[in-house]
């Protein structure tokens, strides 16, 4: 494969390579607008034969390279996109060899994050097998002398039907790839009731080898003549060293050197924070030394970052009236006319990744070249930031993407993958920085903390005629621009310009916050806050009219119907899905409810004194979950989640097993969010360090059985990896507040105790 | 001193307080065994210090002289470990970063408690920390390899 030449055609979505005796197939995943600003394709062709960079190549010997473009950090992304095409193509899993695509542009979009790698694959996939199926198919009818409408593919070989005789893919392969590549609307797809693998999905490609200690994570990364690093960070965001003991740190046994890496330039994006980093021949060493840097920092600005002050700011505002976001009809007529009202806050801290991997990656710099291995969620901004650090050309970054071991979104922003760069080209061997957990949990890139109002009107049934919220957070777009206060339609499109009531009157704002730390992507994003204060709002109205939850919610989303969100809400982004292919189908919404109660046994079952079972429902990354959570609380307050149930419908899953296991691991994750996340600061430093002060969920806190419920469907494949979180957190406290009649308006649990 | 890591013995002549966790990846080059926290609160470093779960991150090099040490590389002489078997059978990894921890873990877990009951596993496994939530597969997982149903 390594002398090939990649022949990229402007205008034609495949393209076909001849190499000799393999055919290879590409497909670009750049959507059309973007390839004009490709000036380097010519480039980067030349530069791709020496690395992997291809969706599929069928050796003469029949082995399948198919190249996953995205990320592995758990959500089986590497394993079901390239799946599809095994799928389309007919070959034998058995057969197929994955090889992990390094940053490369003409895979277009690389980014593993927002639940889209199978939604932006799966048409893609289907095109590269179906392409390669009939270069096969037609490659055999010409050896056979026979029309190719009589040949067709079974399983890695192609028969002719009349005569029964066979031949492998192997065996045509060199034939194949003679011949022209076809046009698309040449393609004939198999029709879904043909699928071998969509739908039934597979395991994990790396599942025997992360079993058996082989996967290659990016700790795991080794070169030789490495040496290792570690970074001591500003501890207050934008910090400055003003002096360090350089000489100290060399008396810990192993330790090379110090190495001053420079404050980033605001915005800080994804750029290093800056700091000290001790260079050593082990990782321990390196920690070790670290302790003797003794820095004296200058905190700047953000040193005024106090948590509790900030909470009450948020609160605040979040009373005031905002930035209108959408509006329907006119809430403040309601209010004017008097008559029953609620209203409600809400308060979510901060959050952070801790991924079981730190952030740590390996860099190898000769030449005015980098070559990087790092476990990301994005290896092409892995390019853009370490070309942008050592001011060299994107294309002189190799990013080799590792298994990730975790990611939530923390691996999406690569300023460690940049430490390692600049780091390797001052020392002059590979180095490999290593991120201890304090590391990872004081200098994160945030969930954003949050504050909610909601005030809502209701009739004499308990129904809202009028419905106010406001939601009030600093807002991701701060990482990238400077003074960016409020949320743009992406933070906002994410469970609270889309609220999929039947209410005549709804008005949603977003108010200004600063940021003091960075903030980032977390698993699910703004859902978490938006769906916590709409399900649990949701929630008190149905108590407050003695309403039962799930009949009160249904009630609320109304009838069936397709929500045009945009003409209300102009900045909706519907996840980059369009609405003819992606609508906010309430009829979908009803259905998961309707589930997900039915299978918890919602209203049927007699729970004991202490127990209680709430719902919370919620469309996100265009995918439909209800969840029914049942939780048992001691007289000491402790909560146990003894059973979830959770109804999905993410249109057609490619991997139902895997799809399961998300949403198991989204109820963990939310049983976190609901126990004991919380990240805060004092004098712009982070408070906690580790899994002492930031406990994430164990075993024994765990939801004991949860049991994921999968629509059928034959919608367009949605998200997965992220839709599960949003729900679980308010379904766990409207089912506290059945238990108890206690209802939380705060989390984590752990700083707002059930005892108080 | 001397060191002995899946059945081989090799002198050891760095600082003495280097935890066995990065003796065996960064010395030895036995990456099985993942860093997670290095306080011993998440599991992830579990190896074996004869026959028992032990957290590597917090035991020095010189408190395993004299001692067998096992990693997750040669829990097994022959194929797949029983556990390993089943870790596999019930697909419980999802990234399986920590899942050479929880795994070690588990066959110390059955080891002293061949039958073990929910709260046995709860007691077993509570100081392994799995972030992407796979607690429940891993319980299924361990169950069966006891002979029970899950």
């Amino acid at each position: 494969m390594s002398d090939s030449i990649l022949n990229v055609s402007r205008r034609g979505f495949l393209q076909g390579i001849v190499s000799t005796g393999a055919l290879i197939l590409s497909v670009r995943m750049v959507p059309e607008f973007l390839w004009a600003a490709e000036t380097s394709v010519g480039t980067h062709a030349d530069r791709a034969a020496l690395h992997p960079s291809l969706f599929v190549g069928i050796d003469t010997d029949g082995t399948v390279y198919l190249v996953a473009a995205r990320s592995e950090m758990g959500t089986t992304s590497r394993t079901s996109v390239p799946l599809i095409l095994a799928d389309e193509l007919d070959a034998d899993w058995k057969r197929v060899k994955l090889e992990q695509a390094i940053g490369d542009k003409r895979y277009g979009d690389q980014d593993t994050d927002g639940s889209h790698s199978v939604r932006d694959g799966f048409a893609i996939m289907r095109e590269a097998g179906a392409t390669a199926r009939l270069m096969l198919t037609q490659a055999a009818a010409q050896k056979w002398g026979v029309p190719v409408s009589e040949c067709e593919s079974d399983l890695h070989v192609i028969v002719h039907r009349r005569t029964k005789r066979k031949a492998g893919y192997g065996e045509l392969a060199a034939a194949a790839a003679k011949l022209p590549v076809p046009k698309k609307e040449d393609l004939q797809f198999k029709p879904s009731s043909a699928w071998r693998y969509i739908g039934k999905g597979a395991t994990s490609y790396d599942l025997a080898d992360i079993c058996t200690g082989k996967a290659g994570f990016g700790m795991d990364a080794h070169l030789e003549g490495m040496v290792f690093a570690s970074v001591e960070h500003p501890p207050v965001l934008g910090g400055k060293v003003k002096s360090y003991d350089e000489k100290a740190p060399l008396q810990v046994k192993g330790v090379k050197q110090t190495i001053p890496i420079k404050p980033f330039t605001p915005p800080h994006h994804f750029q290093p924070l800056g700091g000290v980093a001790v260079i050593a021949d082990n990782t321990w060493a390196a920690f070790q030394g670290r302790k003797k840097l003794n820095v004296s920092w200058d905190n700047g600005a953000n040193a005024s970052y106090n948590s509790d002050e900030y909470k009450k700011e948020l609160q605040e505002t979040a009373r005031k009236p905002g930035k209108v976001a959408r509006n329907i009809g006119d809430v403040d007529a309601v209010f004017a006319k008097g008559g029953k009202t609620m209203e409600a806050e809400y308060y979510l801290p901060h959050l952070a990744h801790a991924t079981m991997e730190p952030p740590v990656a390996m860099a190898d710099f000769r030449d005015g070249k980098v070559t990087i291995w790092a476990p990301t969620q994005s290896p092409q901004a892995v390019q853009e930031t370490v070309a942008q650090e050592l001011g060299i050309p994107p294309e002189n970054v190799v990013c080799h993407v590792s298994l990730l071991g975790g990611g939530f979104g923390r691996k999406s922003k690569p300023d460690y993958a940049a430490e390692a760069a600049i780091l390797s080209k001052a020392v002059g061997k590979p180095v490999k920085v290593v991120w201890s957990r304090e590391d990872d949990i004081k200098f994160g890139y945030y969930h954003a903390v949050s504050a909610m109002y909601m005030k809502a009107a209701l009739d004499e049934k308990g129904m809202p005629t009028a419905w106010l919220q406001r939601s009030v957070f600093p807002p991701i777009g701060s990482t990238f621009a400077l003074n960016t206060t409020y949320g743009d339609g992406g933070d906002l499109g994410q469970g609270w310009i889309d609220l999929p009531f039947d209410i005549p009157n709804h008005r949603a704002e977003n108010g200004p916050a600063e940021n003091h730390v960075r903030i980032g992507w977390l698993r699910s994003v703004a859902n978490i806050y938006h769906c916590f204060a709409a399900q649990s709002f949701a929630n008190e109205l149905a108590h407050a009219s003695g309403r039962d939850s799930v009949e009160y919610l249904l009630e609320l989303i109304g009838p069936a119907r397709i929500i045009d969100v945009k003409a209300t809400a102009p900045d909706y982004d519907n996840y980059d899905g369009s609405p003819a292919e992606f609508p906010l189908d309430t009829a979908r919404m009803r259905r998961v409810v309707q589930l997900a109660a039915e299978k918890a046994g919602w209203g049927k079952r007699n729970l004991g004194k202490g127990s209680g079972m709430g719902i919370a429902v919620h469309r996100s990354f265009l995918t439909y979950v209800a969840t029914v959570v049942e939780v048992e609380v001691d007289d000491k307050g402790e909560v146990k989640i003894p059973s979830v149930h959770t109804a999905v419908d993410a249109g057609i899953v490619v991997n139902p097993e895997a799809t399961r296991a998300q949403f198991e691991g989204a109820a963990v994750f939310g049983t976190s969010i609901v126990r004991s996340g919380a990240i805060t600061a004092k004098n712009g430093v982070i408070e906690q360090s580790n899994f002492n002060d930031y406990p994430v969920a164990r075993m024994n806190e765990a939801p004991y059985k949860t049991t994921v419920h999968i629509v059928d469907s034959d919608a367009p494949p949605a998200g997965v990896g992220e839709p599960g979180v949003p729900p679980f957190a308010p379904a766990v406290c409207n089912a506290i507040f059945a238990a108890t009649g206690k209802r939380i308006r705060e989390l984590p649990l752990s700083r707002n105790p059930l005892t108080a | 001193m001397q060191i002995k890591v899946n059945g081989v013995e090799r002198s050891y002549d760095g600082d003495p307080n280097l935890p066995l966790l990065w003796y065996v990846r960064d010395v030895l080059g036995l990456t099985g065994t993942k860093f997670g926290c290095g306080m011993a609160l998440c599991g992830a470093c579990t190896v074996h210090q004869d026959g028992k779960a032990i957290r590597s991150c917090v035991t020095s090099v010189s408190a395993a002289v004299g001692k067998e040490i096992t990693t997750i590389e040669a829990v097994s002489k022959n194929g797949l470990h029983p556990v390993q078997e089943k870790w596999i059978e019930f697909n419980v990894p999802q990234c399986g970063y920590c899942q050479t921890g929880q795994i070690m873990q588990a066959i110390s877990l059955l080891k002293d408690k061949p039958k073990p009951s929910d709260e046995d596993i709860d007691a077993g496994m509570a100081g392994n920390i799995c972030r992407c939530g796979t607690y429940q597969r891993i319980r299924a997982a361990i169950k069966a390899a006891a002979g029970e149903n899950a």
